[in-house]
């Protein structure tokens, strides 16, 4: 299974919204707040079509960053994490994939998605999704939330350092 | 007078721009940011801290961290923000994000700004304005896959949406009020009235289908980013869920099975007064958008609408029973006629910009909003008149004053106009309400009818 820190994965289990940084056509960094969820092992995050502009991004490199920030959106846990890693899109059929390997995620996090799914005639291109399955390379992880010390740092076993 | 149509319509998702002292303000409001830049192993990666703002010198400080910053490259500084809402997931999203480069070790000034807030943009406005993305990454996708990747619904919502199914009540209420009245003339055949419904439903559903591949084409739909469930179309064709070839197959089915049914009236009745009557209908339907006469887009919209789904509709209905035309029927056609115009005049009212932009001149497009409220209540007084007046003058059966009973309906749309105007998604109660309206006022006459048939049968 997975290699992450225990207080990582804590914060990748409750942790409503991450901030993935892709790497952007002028190769600079662009950031889009997500819902991130975790299997033990790999952390997912999903687009839809319509928003899908961070698929191209990954697509071209597949370098990313996932930070855990908001203690809001951690169930007041202050501790904080940057997880780098690798991203795959998965998209063979956007429109039924996403809910064979995410849905159940999601709903733990977002129980209000089986609503909004009810009525996907609404929203039919919402509900046409990628799923960014990312490999965790290396992780930062700051106790407190104080980034003004120096984070811990931890690899996936067998991983060279940069 | 003119209508408050000047904002322009803007499309694809929230641009980027340059930051402006209003960005910085805001960016102020959140809690923390997040620095994040590409590392020298060519990792993004990221580090939340504390900042100030000085929004006049458009300037962010860095609080210092201990993962050192660059300076020698671009970094992007986020602020974000949800509320969790426990046991349904989160809403409040928004968020910011400035790019640039560090001067004097922790001071940024910003170059390139983009964002997005909820509360400003709606999330389904949001999701309109992106739908050019959605399609531009289909088309990509397609093409590494080497199979055409389209979106999908099953396929009874996908009929659903494309014929707008939920709209057939506004036939039903004009036919069955039209067999009604002529039932109450003594004439009713339970076969032919089915066949009518029938027929004029598909017609309905056509002309729906028919209108949508005009209003794609023309773009009208298309720059309508506000689109809710009672306007902007069935947007099938631009979401790529059919193509505009697929729609006009199914307009040329659904005509045809309309016109089978319609000639097999006119044959079985032998009336040439109901072949015109339902040229008629056809002719007004499909010229609503269609070129060349477009009457929606030269100020007849409404009217047309007033005119195919009140007197040719009810007349037409009531013809294939009696083979006559009267003045009864026609007098209560007036009234969903009046009704059904007033749903399509409430729903053009979040349409009005992309209206306007495509060139449409519908009432809420040539003027204000105070114009367009007082004329909602003058239309729905003129309804409820004229089933008074056709009572007063023994036109109409006593009993379908009952219908009066629906006035509190047309005054909370009157007033949900009045506090919704400008909110698309706001306005979709009141467009409901529009519409329960005419369900009401038209159930309540079929009662009427009912009742003064029932009666009299009894009475003799």
């Amino acid at each position: 299974m997975g290699w992450l820190p225990e207080p990582v994965e804590r914060l990748l289990d409750v942790a409503l919204v991450g901030e993935l940084t892709v790497i952007g056509r002028n190769g600079r960094p662009v950031t889009h707040p997500l819902i991130p969820l975790y299997d033990g092992d790999r952390i997912y995050l999903h687009s839809s079509t319509l928003f899908s502009r961070k698929l191209e991004h990954i697509k071209r490199d597949p370098r990313v960053s996932l930070a855990l920030t908001d203690p809001i959106a951690m169930k007041g846990n202050p501790d904080r994490a940057t997880i780098q890693g690798t991203a795959r899109v998965i998209e063979d059929d956007p429109h039924a994939d996403w809910e064979r390997l995410i849905l159940d995620l999601w709903r733990r996090k977002e129980p209000a998605i089986d609503e909004f799914l009810k009525v996907r005639v609404a929203l039919p291109l919402f509900f046409e999704r990628s799923v960014i399955e990312i490999t965790p390379e290396r992780s930062l992880y700051w106790q407190d939330g104080r980034t003004d010390r120096p984070p811990i740092e931890t690899r996936r076993p067998g991983a060279e350092a940069a | 007078m003119t209508a408050d149509v000047r904002t322009p319509v803007r499309s694809g998702s929230v641009p980027a721009h340059e930051p402006t002292r209003e960005d910085l303000e805001r960016l102020a409001g959140y809690p923390h940011v997040v620095v994040s830049w590409i590392d020298d192993a060519g990792y993004p990666t990221s580090v939340a801290t504390g900042f100030e703002v000085d929004a006049e010198a458009r300037t962010v400080t860095i609080a210092a961290t201990a993962e050192p910053i660059p300076t020698d490259r671009e970094i992007n500084v986020l602020g974000s923000h949800i509320r969790p809402q426990p046991g349904v997931g989160y809403d409040q999203r928004r968020y910011l994000q400035l790019w640039g480069r560090l001067r004097d070790g922790r001071v940024l000034r910003p170059t390139r700004a983009w964002g997005w807030d909820e509360n400003e943009v709606p999330f389904f406005e949001y999701s309109e304005r992106s739908v050019p993305q959605s399609r531009k990454y289909l088309a990509q996708l397609s093409e590494e896959k080497g199979r055409p990747i389209r979106p999908r619904l099953s396929p009874f919502w996908l009929a659903l949406r494309t014929t707008r199914l939920p709209f057939l009540s506004a036939t039903a209420v004009p036919v069955l009020l039209g067999i009604a009245v002529a039932a109450h003339h003594g004439f009713f055949t339970w076969w032919t009235a089915l066949l009518t419904l029938i027929g004029g439903s598909l017609a309905h559903l056509a002309i729906n289908v028919t209108n949508d591949i005009f209003d794609t084409l023309s773009g009208a739909d298309e720059a309508n980013t506000t689109p809710t469930q009672f306007s902007g179309g069935s947007r099938v064709a631009i979401y790529d869920l059919v193509t505009i070839r697929g729609l006009a197959k199914l307009a040329i089915g659904l005509f045809g099975a309309a016109a089978v049914i319609g000639l097999a009236l006119v044959a079985i009745t032998g009336s040439t007064l109901l072949l015109w009557i339902g040229v008629a209908g056809i002719v007004v339907g499909v010229a609503y958008t269609a070129p060349p006469l477009k009457l929606v887009y030269r100020g007849l919209g409404e009217f047309a609408v007033a005119l195919g789904f009140g007197p040719i509709m009810l007349l037409g209905a009531y013809v294939v029973q009696t083979g006559r035309l009267a003045w009864e029927p026609f007098v209560v056609s007036l009234v969903p006629g009046i009704l059904i115009a007033l749903i399509l005049y409430v729903n053009e009212i979040p349409d009005r910009r992309s209206d306007a932009v495509a060139g449409k001149r519908t009432l809420p497009v040539r003027f204000s909003p105070e114009v367009v409220r007082t004329g909602y209540l003058a239309g729905a007084i003129a309804a409820f008149a004229i089933i008074v007046l056709g009572v007063a003058i023994g036109l109409l059966p006593w009993p379908t004053l009952i219908a009066l009973a629906a006035v509190p309906l047309a005054l909370r749309v009157h007033q949900g106009l009045k506090v919704h105007y400008d909110s698309p998604y706001t306005l979709m109660a009141v467009m409901g309400t529009n519409v329960n309206l005419n369900l009401v006022v038209g159930g309540l006459l079929l009662v009427a009818y009912v009742a003064t048939i029932v009666t009299g049968l009894l009475l003799t």
